[in-house]
């Protein structure tokens, strides 16, 4: 029993990572219906910012964050302007086909800067545990949890509360008919890629603790992060999280319970057919 | 300047239009032939690939290009065909036969992956053919007595009615022209068809290609097993080519490498087929050129242009440093594939188009002829 609590939490919390890339997924679909092949790369040269800040320039933890957040959404923007923009309208599958090259061009790039080694950046939670009785539960995978729940209330929040959060409805919905109503489209799409960068570089720096960060590892977490935005339903906020958890869960069950081989979880083979 | 005129129907559907394709086709057929008596043999062996990318590029245009049914899992055909073919060939199937086969298996299995497509458009599309293609390689990966699993399968060299074809040979090259050859002319005969017609009708409206009468659900199944089919025929050519086979040659990555083809040479015609895949096999031998060669040569322009030998020296060892880095070649995929989307949607096909037009109309061409109209986002989830 105590086995299955342990294994649940750090399911939840590596779902809870899943489920942050799967909301920047979410997020950029939302606002544009553009699917961001790319936001795993994202994750990661986010990890590699914060480290930069942290680990090479020895700033504080918080600032380093910040400062990697703030970095990150102003890198969002310009990724947007420059490569999603003029071709903003035009089959999903060129936009599909960009971000996959830009996907491409930000792993070899950070991979010619950090290096391919992986790194590791020191947080306040790295080391600390919390006991509950019998039950032991690392610091690193609650603070996932929470700055999970977190964010996603925030973003639910500001999606449904907000005037800026009602427009990026309705630019998805209709862009001419948003340009219509006097919506700043062109400006809400960059504000949404500069949220969905912020949000992806949350998901970078609350990982580096659980996983360490390298130039793939954007790869391997955004295809495992796509099929949770899938089976969230894309379109919804708590649903991707919701779906990120659940195949944190499962992948975490399953490496612990199943035999040797069951082991390499698949995610995006299981969850395709039921997403039409 | 040609004007054409078009009398009747079989006017519009000639394969070659004038006089003027049978020279052009001819010459370039001709200098094919002659290529394996001139060229080195590593780039007779890079040529071998552009057939074999080209030929899955044939079959990718059909699905994409033709029927606009987006699909990231040839990788998975190809492997398909190619296990076929080395499964078979362990019971002295000879070659014809376990060819047709694998382009049997290869089409029935896209048959059944296009039924559940069906009910899939745009990104769900392409989300369930990467799941088929995680599917498969798995699959791959652990039916050790039919795979081999991880190890991977040795590919024994092709006979073809008795005789021994090695990978490197020139009949092996002339095997794979001729199943290219009959693949291009068999997909052009396949688009003036009545299915070709309707494939490219559910392309540009499928409402309306409903509404006239056509069979959507049919012609999408069609067109992805006859799109698998081929590649299952390249994929037979490419085990032979490679001699031995693993799990891991055909993954995402590989996929990825035939939309790109396809998206570089232009996905409205066949001719984006070959030019893509001509881009795509030569790129990494220009790479290592551009490695090898490139520091000197630049250093040879800035001492040309006054830099001192000591600057030069710098110059050719910081290029020289810049080249080796690992990732370089990720990079420059990106950077291609971001540019071609941004400011050649047409590939590299519709760049010739463009130059042909502008000779053609010489002092009345206009840019605008070209241009993309401003498109604006309306919502597929409400359909």
């Amino acid at each position: 029993m105590l086995d299955f609590v342990q294994q649940l939490v750090s399911g939840v919390a590596l779902g809870c990572v899943y489920g942050l890339i799967a909301l920047g997924f979410v997020l950029v679909y939302k606002a544009t219906e553009v699917v961001n092949f790319a936001q795993g790369d994202l994750m990661m040269l986010g990890g590699f910012f914060a480290f930069t800040f942290i680990g090479m320039m020895g700033l504080n933890y918080w600032l380093g964050f910040a400062g990697a957040v703030a970095a990150m959404a102003l890198f969002g923007m310009v990724a947007e302007r420059v490569v999603v923009r003029p071709i903003l309208g035009y089959p999903q599958f060129s936009i599909i086909m960009v971000t996959i090259g830009l996907g491409y061009f930000l792993r070899s790039v950070a991979g010619m800067i950090w290096g391919t080694d992986d790194l590791k950046i020191d947080t306040p939670f790295s080391q600390g545990v919390l006991r509950m009785g019998s039950l032991v539960l690392a610091y690193d995978k609650l603070s996932v949890i929470a700055a999970t729940m977190i964010l996603c209330t925030l973003l639910w929040l500001f999606f449904n509360k907000t005037m800026l959060g009602t427009a990026m409805r309705a630019s998805s919905e209709n862009m001419l008919a948003a340009y219509y109503m006097g919506i700043p489209v062109k400006r809400v799409v960059s504000v949404v890629w500069a949220i969905s960068a912020a949000v992806a570089t949350c998901a970078g720096v609350l990982l580096a603790p659980i996983t360490f960060i390298h130039s793939n590892v954007g790869l391997v977490l955004g295809l495992k992060a796509f099929p949770a935005a899938v089976l969230g339903g894309f379109g919804s906020i708590p649903g991707a999280v919701v779906g990120g958890v659940l195949i944190g869960v499962i992948e975490s069950m399953a490496g612990f319970y199943l035999p040797e081989g069951g082991r390499t979880s698949r995610p995006t083979s299981c969850c395709s057919p039921c997403c039409s | 300047m040609r004007f054409m005129f078009k009398t009747d129907y079989e006017d519009d559907i000639k394969l070659f239009p004038h006089s003027g394709y049978i020279v052009t086709y001819g010459v370039l057929l001709a200098l094919l032939l002659i290529a394996p008596h001139v060229l080195s043999s590593y780039l007779m062996s890079q040529l071998v690939f552009v057939c074999i990318y080209a030929i899955v590029g044939v079959a990718l245009l059909i699905l994409t290009g033709f029927t606009g049914q987006a699909s990231l899992g040839h990788a998975a055909f190809l492997a398909i065909g190619a296990y076929t073919a080395a499964y078979l060939q362990k019971y002295n199937v000879p070659f014809p036969v376990y060819f047709l086969a694998a382009g049997l298996l290869t089409g029935i299995i896209g048959a059944m992956v296009g039924f559940p497509a069906l009910r899939l458009t745009g990104i769900y599309l392409v989300i369930a053919t990467i799941s088929f293609a995680l599917i498969v390689e798995e699959i791959l990966a652990r039916w050790e007595s039919v795979t081999h699993g991880n190890e991977g399968m040795r590919v024994k060299a092709l006979s073809l009615l008795g005789v021994t074809v090695p990978r490197d040979s020139p009949t092996f090259y002339y095997l794979c022209l001729a199943v290219l050859v009959l693949t291009i002319v068999g997909t052009l005969n396949l688009l003036r068809s009545p299915t070709g017609r309707a494939f490219v009708a559910i392309r540009d409206s499928e409402t309306a290609a409903r509404s006239m009468g056509v069979n959507v659900a049919l012609y999408k199944v069609k067109s992805f097993a006859i799109s698998a089919a081929i590649t299952g025929f390249a994929g037979v050519l490419f085990a032979h080519k490679l001699s031995f086979i693993s799990p891991e040659m055909f993954t995402l990555q590989l996929s990825i490498e035939f939309i790109i083809v396809i998206l570089i040479g232009g996905t409205f015609s066949l001719h984006g087929a070959v030019l893509g895949a001509i881009f795509i096999v030569m790129i990494d031998p220009f790479l290592t050129y551009l490695k090898d060669d490139m520091p000197g040569i630049i250093a040879g322009i800035a001492a040309a242009f006054g830099a001192g030998t000591t600057t030069a020296g710098n110059i050719q060892a910081n290029v020289a440093a810049f080249a080796s880095l690992n990732g370089l070649k990720g990079a420059i995929y990106g950077i291609i594939i971001v540019l071609f989307v941004l400011f050649e949607p047409l590939g590299l096909y519709g760049r010739w188009l463009k130059i042909k037009l502008f000779f053609q109309l010489f002092p009345l061409y206009k840019r605008a002829t070209f241009k993309r109209q401003k498109i604006y986002v309306k919502s597929e989830r409400n359909r």
